[in-house]
């Protein structure tokens, strides 16, 4: 039941989670962090079943690092991103199937372009402009078909994420008083207080 | 096989052949892009398109580009069609028991230009077909629209203007496909590449 979603322009990238973590019919947390930082200019959301999120998002966080500290340089978002789903894919038809679905967001230093890949948990790869994993999905991408266009600047962005932010408060069943919004763009990642409704 | 949604044809014409895809991608009912590769290129003059489950595509477009490439360096030249029809049926079947959830679809020119097209299923049965070959979550609608509007002997122009036609009265009837459309034309001169304007429903 959690949401994540994320939206690119041209040269950056807002990537929102709910912060809330419930088991069964009891609120555990209220300010989880969702998002796992991979590189200084990529970040990956992550929700799923329990068990395997902090395993597996721990396991690309770490191998992710070991490359960058291997060959001195950093992955491109592109690059994580196949990495990331070659890890979904081999476990697929394995022993251990993660179910987790990803989004992974960033600025690529080489392009000057910001991306954004949405996985699915059987391993499907795509790069969109925008994307979302989970129930709350029916509701974000209505709002984001109405009022994303190519190009949208970084106060557009957040204005659609506030609009998500509000659709779904409003018309999803649970829950969803706090989100964490997060930038990624030539200045590297930052958190954005984005206004509750 | 219904989970992601796909539409893939290829037909033959005079001394070419066409392979035609839509660009879906779904979740079940949800649209997720409308921009996702089906199609890809094996060598210069050969195609294949895998409709079925979208992370299978991707495995299987993976494993089979490493396979074309170290035959490429083994054999040094380029891998024949009907070969490679055969390399994808083979392994294929070596998953006969955990299959991968994907059915092909090969169009391409063999070396004396020879139009070639064939299909499997997902365990790797060739279907050496005839005149057009269709797979995906649309297939009924395009045996329908292929059987009616194919006819031989069509020039490059008019078989892009049939195997459009064809695809897309297919997926229209389809909620799954459809979503954009791009058509590929494999002549012995060249590739030619449309993205085809399409009901974005």
């Amino acid at each position: 039941m959690d949401t994540q979603f994320a939206i690119t322009g041209r040269d950056f990238a807002i990537s929102v989670t709910d912060t809330g973590v419930s088991r069964s019919i009891v609120k555990m947390k209220h300010n989880k962090d969702k998002t796992w930082q991979l590189t200084p200019y990529t970040m990956m959301t992550v929700t799923g079943a329990d068990g395997d999120i902090d395993p597996f998002s721990e396991y690309i966080q770490g191998n992710v690092k070991l490359y960058s500290v291997r060959n001195a340089q950093d992955l491109t978002p592109k690059e994580v991103a196949n990495f990331v789903r070659g890890e979904l894919a081999d476990a697929l038809r394995s022993r251990g199937a993660y179910k987790v679905n990803v989004l992974v967001s960033g600025y690529d230093k080489t392009t000057g372009e910001a991306s954004l890949y949405w996985i699915d948990y059987l391993a499907a790869l795509t790069r969109v402009p925008f994307g979302s994993h989970g129930y709350p999905s029916y509701i974000i991408y209505s709002v984001f078909d109405r009022e994303y266009k190519e190009d949208i600047t970084l106060e557009e962005g957040l204005g659609i994420v506030q609009k998500c932010i509000n659709a779904v408060q409003t018309r999803f069943m649970a829950d969803m008083p706090n989100f964490t919004v997060k930038v990624v763009d030539a200045q590297g990642t930052r958190a954005i207080d984005i206004a509750k409704a | 096989m219904e989970y992601n949604g796909s539409a893939i044809v290829a037909m033959k014409g005079k001394n070419c052949v066409a392979i035609a895809t839509d660009k879906r991608l779904g979740q079940r009912q949800m649209t997720i892009d409308t921009d996702f590769e089906k199609v890809f290129p094996i060598t210069e003059r050969t195609y294949i398109g895998l409709a079925g489950l979208a992370t299978d595509v991707k495995t299987l477009h993976d494993r089979l580009r490493m396979r074309v490439n170290l035959y490429k360096h083994r054999e040094e030249r380029v891998i024949e069609p009907n070969t490679f029809a055969n390399l994808v049926s083979h392994m294929l079947y070596e998953h006969r028991f955990g299959s991968y959830f994907v059915q092909p679809v090969i169009a391409g020119l063999n070396k004396n230009d020879q139009p070639f097209i064939c299909s499997m299923d997902t365990i790797g049965c060739i279907d050496l077909g005839g005149n057009f070959i269709v797979s995906g979550t649309a297939a009924e609608n395009l045996y329908g629209t292929c059987e009616s509007l194919w006819e031989p002997d069509l020039e490059p122009e008019e078989l892009f203007e049939t195997i459009s036609q064809a695809l897309l009265n297919a997926v229209d009837r389809d909620a799954m496909s459809g979503w954009g459309a791009v058509v590929r034309i494999i002549t012995p001169s060249g590739i030619i590449t449309r993205d085809l304007k399409s009901r974005m429903d």
